[in-house]
């Protein structure tokens, strides 16, 4: 299966950190753009504090916040690199009381049996 | 296909040492047939903050000693200080650093630098120092610079892709 050309595997990127507090975030979201060129399927899965990631109206300019680029936006043009699979932890989301309707981006809840059964189908999981 | 054999590898060995014998005895197992892979492994922390960094080491160690192929280490966020040339740890503890060039030259191991997470960190080659007007780099011998493309073909080269991070 190695060295051939067009191999297509399946990535997954874990999403675990919220956003601002490290760099995993942005550093997560700059392998899967650069990923997205060699059209791999890719997915995004947002479990724990990563689930923040998402969160619409992140506010966090030098007036209004933490002086950081808001790189939310980020996700929203995920779409246009064929990166459409994003999927969010049922129970991490309900812990910290958000709803779908929160988030940026169109997503699909995943119970954690579902979640296990995702990360079981990958050839390649990448945990930031 | 998978059945380990016993062997005794040395014969016995029966040392005397004033009144106590000490009775040394070497087993070695050992697979028939031994499938050998190719790993991948991609190190997100820096060097003695935190665990990761010296568990990849370990783990890319022990692969090649057992006959695997490491078909590349990707250095990533933090990591990347994993190749910082100006590191100097007290004498008495490991050096992270030296320790991943010496194994990259006892197995032409391919040691990659982020170039994007290494740059927002200060770690520059000759060539990096020299586009951004710096005016030192810092890249350890056995390291080299490169995009996070690198990162994406291992995953896609290599059997298993191994994280190691927080």
């Amino acid at each position: 299966m190695e060295d051939e050309e067009g191999v297509v595997k399946k990535f997954l990127y874990l999403n675990r950190k919220a956003p601002y507090g490290s760099i995993y975030a942005l550093e997560s979201l700059e392998v899967v753009l650069i990923g997205a060129a060699f059209e791999q399927d890719v997915s995004l899965a947002f479990i724990d504090d990563g689930v923040y990631q998402l969160k619409k109206g992140q506010q966090t300019s030098v007036s209004t916040g933490i002086g950081v680029k808001d790189f939310s936006k980020t996700y929203r043009a995920l779409e246009g690199y064929d990166v459409e699979k994003l999927y969010v932890d049922k129970k991490s989301l309900e812990e910290r009381g958000l709803s779908t309707n929160d988030l940026l981006v169109d997503v699909e809840v995943l119970d954690d049996a579902q979640m296990a059964e995702l990360m079981e189908q990958q050839d390649v999981v990448l945990s930031f | 296909m998978n059945r380990y054999q016993l062997s005794i590898n040395a014969p016995v060995v029966l040392t005397q040492t004033g009144a106590s014998i000490t009775v040394i005895i070497h087993f070695s197992f050992f697979k028939g047939e031994v499938h050998t892979m190719k790993f991948a492994v991609l190190v997100n922390e820096g060097p003695y903050q935190h665990q990761a960094s010296d568990s990849a080491y370990q783990f890319t160690r022990a692969a090649l000693e057992k006959g695997h192929e490491i078909f590349r280490v990707f250095f990533y966020h933090d990591g990347v200080n994993n190749a910082s040339r100006l590191t100097v740890p007290p004498q008495d503890d490991r050096h992270i650093v030296n320790r991943w060039s010496e194994l990259a030259k006892q197995h032409n191991l391919d040691l990659v630098v982020c170039i994007a997470a290494a740059q927002r960190r200060g770690m520059l080659d000759e060539n990096e120092a020299k586009r951004h007007g710096k005016d030192a780099n810092n890249i350890a011998e056995g390291f080299r610079i490169s995009g996070l493309g690198q990162l994406i073909e291992a995953g896609i080269q290599s059997e298993r892709l191994v994280v190691f991070g927080d």
